[in-house]
Parts: structure tokens; sequence; C-alpha cells
């Protein structure tokens, strides 16, 4: 008896360890065509700043939703975390554009009716089904904010200003830079040589041919000996700021308000080159256990007024454009600062992260994957 | 207990049975298509051999320096303090214990830093700035530091264990000081040392918090790769790597049994 009980248990243990649970499917094509009674509670994976005091007690207050966020500091991070516990772990994410996609096609995310979210029409064009979160006129999501990654120096201690995104690239601040440690930065370094190196006819810093991409993470690895350190959260590159271990670095405009207000004399700028950036999508889990508080939720920070002060917390550019005048009303000349209503041409001007997959635009299978990216930015550091 | 340690065993085959899967590229779910790619990748790519190599290299510096730091420590608490002060000496090994992990890390973050305390006190003296913060010094550093108190216990108890009768006999036979030291204190002190050397080399090896927070740009240990691939969803080759230390610490212990470090304990 002994024996066998045993046996049953390494038995038990292994085949527990090697069941893998089954992958979910999104739940059937019927699309909700109403908002039912809050579930009480609402589990969100968030970007740092993304679910603030200042909107999620009114909400709470209104929809008895309570809010359980938890931070991300990756992409990677997001996905992660939204498949745990089978996908009903968690009821939503705000997933930027190179998880959108990868949430998706995994089934881990739920379609939605933008008809349920009253603001939805009043959202820039550009935001109402970009191909991130909509996939043959099928949405999954509702857009939220969108902002540049910018190129952030000590003012006091690099002059003249930097005009280009080279500047993290030179020599003359060895051991004073900081980018994000994210493979996703390839695409800056790639961004920065489809201008400085026009020869490799880079077209989309997301969609590189093995040669451009060993281009850049030569590049990349060039940089290495210059950098301080490869920042994981944004809380880091603040701290590298402040202590003077750092004076110039790639960052978002999170870090420069944040370190502003601390009397870190620093700038931010968006680099002759252009830039890279993230366009959020707060997206319902498959499996999600709160859906009706999840819809509240979506409605709640498509508001204009929500929209603003999000986009005036975190430093970045609403979708909704009535927004706007509720941003200048917060803090006088905060619209235009932040780009609020900005022209198609300035949105089309920052290349949206987006995963890379090996399928090119022009329908060619030689584009580099993202695993391979991840693969190559860990081996880089080396 | 059996139970226990079979729960422990299966845990292990799972980890060394994933470690031969894949993943989907695009949804990152894991495909059980057995292959060697994950350790075809290890042994092929020099940045994996270069990072096991500075994990294991530092491991064993911070297990070095702390053996050199404790010895005399332990042996002042053991054979010369008398009781108040070894009480006294007891509470200052032990007390940074109480305080989070974290908070030692951040705190050495504050020294070292550009505008930190060491930098500050060097000017002060005319010296110029140091600036570890941020580099694999400063992880070594760091690492001494906090698993100092795991090398001084075992250390300790093995020199108190000493009998005083040894070292007058080998005084008598006409040995000085140092061969003392060398013949008679540091054989039978070994086992402790080994011991503590345990806990020490295997605590910096699985360790990927202070070289993520402390470290420059060429800081990853095998954790934070591992950490890093489960944060990616390559858990397949995550589980790879996390079979390299499990092999070190096998060898290792292997040896410290030899050195009859589990008789210390």
């Amino acid at each position: 008896m002994r024996k066998h009980t045993r046996r049953f248990v390494l038995l038990a243990a292994v085949t527990a360890a090697l069941c893998v649970p089954a992958s979910g499917v999104s739940a059937g094509s019927g699309l909700p065509t109403k908002i039912g009674k809050g579930e009480g509670h609402l589990n969100l994976i968030a970007w740092e700043g993304y679910t603030q005091k200042q909107w999620v007690k009114p909400f709470q207050q209104k929809t008895g939703c309570i809010v359980h966020a938890t931070y991300a500091g990756t992409s990677d991070d997001m996905v992660t975390k939204m498949r745990s516990g089978g996908g009903t772990q968690y009821d939503g994410v705000s997933a930027s554009g190179d998880a959108s996609l990868r949430l998706i096609y995994g089934g881990d995310v739920a379609k939605v009716n933008p008809k349920l979210i009253p603001s939805f029409k009043d959202f820039i064009p550009a935001l109402k089904s970009p191909p991130h979160n909509t996939i043959k006129g099928v949405h999954y999501g509702i857009s939220l904010q969108w902002g540049p990654n910018t190129l952030l120096w000590n003012t006091k201690k690099v002059k003249p200003a930097p005009k280009s995104w080279s500047a993290i690239y030179s020599k003359k601040y060895r051991g004073k830079i900081t980018v994000p440690d994210n493979p996703i930065q390839i695409a800056d370094a790639a961004l920065y040589l489809s201008k400085a190196k026009p020869s490799l006819h880079i077209k989309d810093p997301y969609e590189l041919t093995q040669t451009q991409f060993n281009a850049a993470i030569n590049l990349l690895k060039r940089q290495k000996p210059l950098i301080k350190k490869y920042w994981a959260l944004a809380s880091a590159e603040i701290n590298l700021f402040k202590s003077g271990d750092a004076v110039i670095g790639a960052s978002w405009p999170y870090q420069t308000n944040t370190l502003k207000a601390d009397k870190v004399h620093v700038k931010d700028e968006i680099p002759k080159e252009g830039a890279t950036g993230w366009a959020d999508t707060w997206m319902m889990s498959s499996h999600a256990r709160h859906p009706n508080c999840m819809y509240k939720w979506m409605a709640w920070v498509s508001t204009p007024k929500v929209q603003a002060e999000q986009a005036i917390y975190f430093g970045e550019t609403p979708a909704n454009t009535k927004a706007c005048a509720i941003m200048n009303k917060i803090q006088a000349g905060s619209a235009k600062q932040y780009h609020c209503g900005a022209s198609k041409k300035y949105f089309n001007s920052i290349k949206f992260w987006k995963t890379p997959i090996a399928k090119c635009d022009n329908g060619q299978n030689n584009c580099v994957d993202y695993p391979r990216w991840q693969q190559a930015w860990t081996e880089m550091k080396g | 207990m059996l139970a226990f340690g079979l729960v422990y065993l299966a845990a292990l085959v799972a980890l060394f049975l994933s470690s031969f899967w894949t993943v989907n590229a695009f949804t990152s779910e894991v495909q059980h298509i057995w292959n060697l790619d994950n350790y075809r990748l290890l042994w092929d790519q020099g940045a994996y051999h270069k990072i096991a190599l500075r994990t294991i290299g530092i491991a064993a510096a911070v297990t070095v320096a702390d053996a050199i730091l404790a010895f005399p420590l332990g042996y002042f608490m053991a054979r010369v303090a008398g009781g108040r002060s070894r009480a006294f000496i007891f509470v200052a090994v032990l007390l940074p214990l109480w305080s989070s992990y974290l908070i030692r890390v951040y705190i050495w973050q504050l020294i070292l830093a550009h505008d930190g305390v060491l930098n500050w006190s060097l000017q002060k003296v005319g010296l110029p700035a140091a600036n570890i913060g941020y580099t694999n010094w400063a992880v070594w550093l760091i690492f001494t530091y906090i698993w100092l108190p795991f090398m001084v216990l075992p250390v300790y108890g093995a020199l108190e264990r000493v009998p005083d009768s040894f070292l007058e006999a080998s005084r008598d036979l006409g040995a000085g000081g140092w061969t003392t030291f060398r013949r008679v204190l540091l054989p039978l002190a070994l086992p402790g040392v080994v011991a503590g050397s345990i806990f020490t080399f295997s605590l910096t090896l699985g360790d990927y918090i202070t070289p993520l927070l402390a470290g420059g740009a060429s800081s990853q240990f095998i954790g934070n790769v591992v950490y890093d691939s489960i944060g990616s969803q390559q858990t397949p080759f995550a589980a790879a790597f996390a079979v390299v230390p499990l092999a070190v610490m096998g060898v290792y212990l292997l040896i410290a049994r030899r050195l009859g470090a589990f008789e210390a304990l």
C-alpha cells in the first residue's frame, strides 16, 4: 500500500506538471448589446500611472466596482500576467501595440462592442479601428492614449541641446547613457539607422530583414560600452538622473514630468529622426470574471475628463478629442504641450510599437520575428 | 517527509523535461515538441557562456571575500571576546537580517551612486571619485555584505569547537602562531568555512535582484536571463538555463561533502 501511494504521488505530481491548461478561445460570436449590473470587483493590469486615485475613486463610487490594479513593467510582462491562472486572474489590461496582437491571436482577449462606449464617437479617426486592436472590422478593445518615446537629457550637463538620436550612440557621453531594458528598443536603433544609413532601406523599424536587423544589433553592441545601465522600471531611470549617474537617455514623458517636479534640470524632445511610441488599448480578458465592470471601466476612462486627467498625469495624448479643452482648464497650455488634437501628420510621424512578425508588409516571409528580437537583446547585453 | 522529497523531485523533473520543449513564435504558447534547441543555443552563443562564467565567478569571489572577512571575526567571537562583547557582535551580525533585503540593496545604491556617500567622503579627503555604482564591483560588494552572516555563523561554530588543548599542544611542540594556524586551526575549521561557502555560493548563484538593481550594463546573471525569458514567455529556454546552476551546485555539494561540510552543519 505504502509503496503504491508513493508511486501514485510521484505520478500525480509529474502529470500535473505536464498538463498545461488548454489555451483560451474567445467566447461566442454574440457581442453584448448592453452593460449589465457591475460584479463588484475589477482586476486590472496597467502601466504605472494608469490607475490613479484621481479617476479610480469616482469610478468606484459611481459603479460599485472595486479596482484592484497590478503594474506591469514591459509588454512581455503584460502578456505573461494576462495568461496567468488560465486567463481568469485579470479582467483587463492596458496593452500597447506590441502586446495587443499577441493577446488577440493567442485568444486571450475578448471581442468588444464599441457601441457600448458613449465617448467612442469622439475619438480621433486614427484610433477608432487601428490595426493593433481591430482585425477585419472586429474590435478587441478600446483605444486609450498614445505618445512618443523621447530623448531625455540633463540641461546642466549636456550642452548644446541634442537634436538627434545620435547622442545616445555617441562616445561623448560614455558611461552616462541609459536606455530601456526592453527588446523593442531594437526598433529605436533601426529608426535611427533608417535616417543615418539610408543604404539599408529601413522603411518600418518593426519589419527588419536579417541584414537590417544585424545592422541594428551591431549599433546596439557598439552602444553597450557607453551605457551606464539598462533601466527596467521608470523609477530606476528617475533615480539615475537624480543621482547624476546618467545625463542622457531614452525615456517616456512620465519620467520628465516626475524629474521636473523634483527640480532636476531636464528636458525632453522628439529628435529629428522622429520617435517610436505607444498607442495603448484597454482590452478585456476572454475569461473575464467581471465583464460588466470592465465595460463600465472602458466607458469611464474614455470620458473627456478622465482622458484629460490621465494625459496630464502621464504626459501623453488622449484618444478623445473632447479632452483637449478640459486639459487646458486643468493646466493651461497642456493640450498643446501633449499634442492633444494633433494633426494626422504628427500622429503618422510616430512609429507605434507593434509585435515584429516573420511576415513583412510586402508579403514576404523574411522579416525577423519577435522571439529572435528577445533573444538578440539578451545576447547583446551578454 | 518522503512526500515532500517527491514533490521537490517531481518539480525538478518537470523543470528538466520542459527544457526540451519549444514555444510558438507568435502566440508564445508552449508546444510539447521534443528537441535540443534550447541547449544548442546555450552551447553555441558566447553570450550565455559569458553570463554563466560571470555568475559563477562573482559567486566564487563573494565566497572568498566572505571567508576572509568571517575567519578573523569568527575567531575573535569564539576565542577572544568575553560574554558581553560576544553577544554584542552576535546582535551586530544578525541585526541586518531583520531588515528587508531590498532595503539593504537600495541603501548600498545610495552609498555607491555618483552623488553618494562614498564619493562625497572621498572628495572630502581629497581623493578622486570611485564611481563603482552600477558596476560588477558594486554587485560583488553588496553580495559580500548581504551574505556575510551566513558565513560568520558556521565559521564561528567550527572555531568554537576546536579544543584549547589542541592549540596548547601545538605550541608545546614548538609551533609558532602561523604554523599552528596553518596546520591545526585551519584544517579543523575548514568544514565550517566550506559549510558557510555553500550558503554564500548558492545564494549568489541563484540571485537576480542585486544585479538587476545595482548592476551596470554588463551585469546579467543567469537568474536575470531566466527571469527575462519567463517574462517573455520563453519558459523552455528559461528551464534549460536554470539547469546550469543546478548542475554547478550538484558538483559543489559533492566536493563540500568530501571536505566534511555536512558534519559541520
